[in-house]
């Protein structure tokens, strides 16, 4: 009896994973078609896309448009391709990444083992930051930034950026924290450890899996954001995706589609190495965290 | 003055009183359990004494320093928490020695203090491994070895055992033991394990509801409680508490009682107070423990008030060491802890033998003991 049912247990198993199987393959393959055709139509010459198939394998491959859309397309006044607006990206994003994370595991850590009289209410209009509109903060943040000097730089959007983010990180690491015993705080006390040192030597290092949740969530917003960066930091100092836009909407000469898939494959590149290099410890992180031990 | 001080301290978190006028001194290489039900303020209390708690009056003193205020960290005591708490990214030797580098201890001194607590406590070959590769006892070891390697005043133990399996904590237990009469050190441990407590202590405060309801001696704790809590709270079986009326005879007083079948029974008391005549013709309850109700052959030698009751056998329980029988006395159900091999079944008429000596007297609407 028990082999019968076995058996017929793994051959309902197949046919449903055949089943499921197709099904995911033709929903991946339907995702991938975009990535395959931008890269496709990034490496052939202009004239193949306007006068062919933009699903068509390029006759001639060609880096050209990558080069030309890295350093030499017309993007601002100048024609310095988006060399200059990645690097701006960069410098916005890993302080402002960095800042807010470090910010959000503090406040987690206060919130949690140091409460103090209003530390719910205070987490609560935190909390309350993350579910205002961006729209809304644009004219009051302008003039911040006007009012301390900051106006159309890279630092007023590291600004801008980790004011917008401490709301998300100390609510992920709040409720991380939570969940960790406030005895080891205690331990830590009477092993005679200061505020800081428990941070740093007992809370950070135990705090793994929420970090690379965090870094992917403010990395994903903040090089993607797009409001921002075109409000308040145009010209030289916009990132990557005004530039972008920048690139692709300008309106002198011929449109060049192959330099535009280039760079929107560069504008998106860095997310996507974040996903393939952390996502794998966010997920071993999640699993780890869950099993007690 | 003792070692450590506890001087009518209370704790309160807003208007909510929870512990109430703590008084105890804790001599030097004393062992005080502080036992009690959930909920009772034991853990409060020894957090106040870590520093992890504000007292919010009264003070504790350690040496004579009054603590009050001072961070616990500077107070030279070491606390075992109920889940060890061992910081989970470092191994077991860095656990150890943390708080002797947080102390500004220097390497080569940690190095050795930390090998001789291993070599005390058998953990020389786990020192690199982290907890999470520990198994329950080990960790409970690890634990004990970080707060032995700073050689503090007063060692503060919450309910170490508790996690534990019920035949690694008897093992753990006596090893604690077995460490306290080695080391001769100050402990202060807190659990609701009454068997723990009279075990390990050299004294106990047994506490409920905020309020510390006897401090004394395992054998005056279980001999001579001082209320009703206290004696249905310690010992396993829990006392026996029959409804008695007082008769006083000249010099002599007596408990009269009924049987299982409702006929009368009168037991003499062995050395009755005044105070206790003067309850004449009052009902009172009488606390018999388990092991005073015996078989005539299983009593007790050297007493010299045996008193004998034929009621009937209602439940036999044998239980290895012991047979527990549960009998009716003056209408409520009593155990009574015979021999293993004692000869009684279950509706057989047979004497109960109870050695009054050990019986303790309580008034019931007070309920403290009658002096
Ligand atoms: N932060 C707090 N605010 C208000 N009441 C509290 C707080 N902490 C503890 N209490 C109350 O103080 C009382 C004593 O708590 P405590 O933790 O000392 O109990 P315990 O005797 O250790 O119990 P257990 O055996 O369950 O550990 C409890 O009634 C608890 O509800
Ligand atoms: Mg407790």
């Amino acid at each position: 009896m028990a082999v019968a049912t076995q058996d017929s247990a793994v051959r309902t198993g197949r046919a449903t994973r055949f089943v499921l199987y197709t099904v995911l393959l033709v929903f991946a393959l339907f995702y991938l078609l975009p990535l395959f055709i931008m890269l496709v139509n990034s490496v052939k010459p202009l004239g193949e896309i306007t006068g062919g198939s933009m699903i068509a394998l390029p006759q001639t491959w060609t880096f050209e448009p990558w080069a030309k859309a890295w350093s030499e397309a017309q993007v601002g006044v100048e024609a310095t391709g988006l060399r200059p607006y990645f690097w701006n990206s960069i410098r916005m994003v890993v302080p402002a990444v960095l800042i807010s994370t470090i910010l959000g595991a503090l406040n987690g850590y206060v919130l949690t083992k140091w409460t103090f009289r209003g530390a719910t209410v205070l987490f609560g209009l935190m909390l309350f930051s993350c579910f205002i509109p961006f729209q809304i903060v644009l004219i009051p943040m302008a003039r911040v930034l006007g009012e301390i000097g900051l106006a159309g730089t890279t630092t007023g959007l590291v600004l801008v950026h980790v004011v917008y983010g401490i709301g998300f990180s100390t609510l992920y690491f709040r409720n991380y924290y939570a969940a960790f015993p406030t005895e080891l705080v205690r331990a830590a006390q009477i092993d005679g450890a200061g505020f800081f040192q428990i941070f740093w030597r007992i809370m950070l290092p135990s705090s793994g899996p929420i970090i690379v949740v965090c870094v992917i969530w403010q990395f994903t917003n903040i090089w993607n954001d797009f409001l921002f960066g075109a409000s308040f930091a145009s010209g030289s100092a916009a990132p990557m995706t005004v530039a972008l836009n920048n690139l692709v909407q300008s309106s002198t000469g011929v449109k060049e589609y192959n330099v535009h898939f280039a760079g929107a494959i560069m504008a998106a590149l860095p997310t996507l190495l974040v996903y393939i290099v952390a996502g794998r410890y966010f997920v071993r992180g999640l699993m780890a965290g869950s099993v007690k031990g | 003055m003792g070692f450590l001080d506890i001087n009518n301290a209370t704790k309160s978190y807003g208007s909510v009183q929870v512990l109430h006028e703590v008084d105890i001194e804790v001599e030097e290489g004393e062992f005080l359990v502080l036992v009690g039900p959930s909920g009772c303020g034991k853990s409060t209390l020894l957090n106040m004494i870590a520093g992890l708690e504000e007292i919010s009056s009264g003070e504790i003193a350690i040496k004579g320093q009054v603590m009050n205020g001072v961070h616990p960290s500077k107070r030279n005591i070491a606390m075992v928490f109920q889940s060890y708490a061992l910081y989970p990214n470092m191994t077991v030797g860095k656990n150890i020695t943390f708080g002797l580098e947080m102390h500004g201890v220097e390497k080569s001194t940690r190095d050795a203090a930390l090998g001789d607590v291993a070599k005390l406590l058998q953990i020389e070959q786990l020192l690199d491994r982290k907890p999470g590769q520990l198994s329950g006892g080990q960790r409970q070891r690890v634990a004990m070895g970080r707060a032995l390697v700073r050689d503090p005043d007063v060692f503060l133990f919450d309910e170490p055992l508790s996690n534990l399996d019920a035949k690694l904590r008897v093992d753990m237990r006596t090893e604690i033991k077995k460490l306290h009469q080695k080391l001769g050190t100050t402990i202060v441990y807190v659990t609701h394990d009454q068997i723990e407590a009279l075990t390990l202590s050299t004294r106990i405060a047994v506490m409920n509801g905020g309020y510390v309801q006897q401090l004394g001696t395992p054998k005056e704790i279980y001999d001579t409680p001082s209320n009703l809590f206290v004696a249905s709270f310690m010992g396993s079986p829990s006392m026996n508490l029959i409804p008695v009326t007082v008769r006083v005879e000249g010099n002599a007083v007596y408990a009269d009682t009924t049987t299982g079948d409702g006929s009368p029974a009168a037991l003499a008391f062995a050395a009755p107070s005044e105070v206790l005549k003067s309850y004449d013709g009052k009902t009172i309850t009488l606390g018999i423990r388990p092991e005073a109700i015996t078989d005539p052959e299983g009593a007790d030698r050297n007493s010299t008030h045996i008193q004998s009751v034929e009621t009937m056998v209602e439940v036999t329980e044998p239980a290895g060491s012991d047979t527990f029988v549960t009998c009716t006395l003056g209408g409520q159900e009593c155990i009574a802890r015979m021999r293993a091999d004692a000869d009684v079944q279950p509706g057989q008429k047979m004497p109960f033998t109870i050695n009054m000596e050990k019986a303790v007297p309580f008034d019931p609407e007070t309920e403290n003991r009658i002096a």
